[in-house]
């Protein structure tokens, strides 16, 4: 890499950089793209400096291309996370995350009366606004917005 | 409308809410058309709703089907842990529709996402009860000979009501002029507002009922006690939301007082006789305003 900074998370050959996490959303972009459970290496970085976000977190997995529909589901928790594509140890490309039009399946509703919290249905929201996160429950009506958005955990 | 299911109001557009009522209005006229003699209808009551269970198990008898079903989630294997998606994958084996009313809020969406057969929302939890809104503006209708221009006072619990938010929704096609009349903890909700805003329909706000002279439909609900986090402020306001028939004197001749029932003392006894009380009637039109829906849904009409 042309950075002569020290890399406080060491690089990898191929992959994707998930930079820009806010420090306290680590773990759920982990659960949200169940990185968990996949076997590709992955090293991650908690609680980094960063100018623009005070604490930072980043997460680096090898060999893994995301499809936009997918990396775009961590935007309610990481919404200016920025992507690096890797290629042979170079930046190939970079990607900002966006706020899809329909979230199905990571978000409680935050309605304990939903049917959704009282029998295993499929989360599906409809985004009704993208600045501030306004998910409106296709089942009970009501609308979940940023502060109440739970995970599900996968 | 032909086998689709009818969970909320925002499920038809202002044609179809037309046609509905033409045909409600040709059911009120003839009541006797056993049209549907080869239907089973089930009425599905997780929850006892006798105003609502009885208004629709008349529309069917009177349409001629058969209805099966229970009136309370004791008497069904619900108490036995079954799902309501498995409940309502059997029934939707036997009926050819589907009257479901439940506790919780979306049950209908996702039942009518599980039936193979068309799902009539009659009530899901605090969310929506489209019948109620269709036989609303059938009453409107029909007492003002327009459902266009006109004045609309909603009274009471404006906040928790899911009648009068269904109501709004549905008159926002009729350019309407609302006038919201209730207590600050119980005023129509910011989002209500934003959307008539948005819309260009004019609405006041109000928390005394005085000056009912403009109204052509006055729409009351009950303030309920258990609705207020201040009780010295319910003890306060409860008394100010209750209709009297001497509040009717300078009103318009084609006035009509509406009222999802059932009444507590919102609604003075002395009001009942008076010709512009309209509560019960609203009632009856139920059973037509049901009649067209269900068979619409079930392509007879």
């Amino acid at each position: 890499m042309s950075t002569q900074k020290q890399l406080q998370v060491s690089a990898i050959e191929n992959g994707t950089v998930i930079d820009h996490i806010p420090a306290g959303s680590l773990f759920a972009v982990i659960s949200i793209l169940g990185l968990d459970k996949i076997p590709n290496q992955i090293t991650f970085g908690a609680n980094l400096e960063s100018g623009k976000l005070g604490k930072k977190a980043i997460i680096k997995v090898a060999d893994k291309f995301f499809e936009n529909d997918e990396i775009n589901k961590i935007s309610l928790v990481a919404p200016h996370a920025k992507l690096n594509i890797i290629r042979n140890y170079e930046v190939a490309e970079k990607k900002d995350v966006e706020v899809p039009d329909e979230i199905i399946g990571i978000v409680k509703c935050f309605n304990p009366k939903c049917i959704t919290n009282n029998e295993t249905v499929v989360t599906r929201f409809r985004v009704e606004d993208k600045k501030n996160i306004a998910l409106k429950c296709r089942y009970c009506e009501k609308i979940t917005t940023r502060q109440e958005i739970l995970m599900i955990n996968g | 409308m032909k086998n689709r299911s009818l969970v909320s109001i925002n499920d038809y557009s202002k044609e179809e809410i037309l046609r509905l009522l033409d045909v409600a209005a040709e059911f009120e006229e003839n009541t006797v058309q056993p049209v549907l003699t080869d239907k089973v209808i089930a009425s599905l009551f997780f929850e006892p709703s006798t105003r609502t269970r009885l208004s629709f198990e008349t529309a069917i008898n009177r349409l001629g089907a058969r209805v099966i079903g229970f009136s309370d989630s004791s008497s069904s294997s619900t108490t036995k842990g079954e799902t309501l998606k498995d409940t309502v994958i059997m029934v939707s084996n036997y009926a050819d529709l589907i009257v479901m009313r439940h506790p919780l809020e979306g049950s209908a969406r996702y039942a009518s996402e599980q039936s193979s057969v068309p799902i009539v929302n009659a009530g899901d939890g605090a969310n929506q009860h489209p019948t109620q809104t269709l036989l609303d503006l059938y009453s409107i209708k029909k007492t003002q000979g327009t459902l266009e221009n006109l004045n609309i006072f909603m009274v009471g619990d404006l906040k928790y009501g899911r009648t009068v938010h269904s109501l709004l929704m549905a008159m926002t096609h009729f350019n309407p002029t609302f006038y919201f009349i209730a207590p600050d903890e119980l005023r129509m909700p910011k989002e209500y507002r934003q959307l008539l805003e948005k819309m260009n329909i004019p609405y006041y706000e109000k928390t005394e009922m005085d000056n009912l002279n403009e109204a052509d439909i006055l729409y009351m609900t009950r303030v309920q006690k258990e609705r207020f986090s201040d009780l010295m402020e319910y003890e306060r306001v409860k008394n100010a939301y209750i209709l009297q028939n001497s509040m009717l004197n300078n009103t318009r001749n084609n006035l009509r007082i509406l009222h999802p029932l059932p009444r507590v003392n919102e609604i003075h006894t002395d009001v009942d006789a008076n010709p512009k009380a309209y509560y019960f009637t609203q009632a009856e039109n139920g059973v037509y305003v049901r009649m067209a829906i269900i068979a619409m849904i079930l392509g007879i009409k």
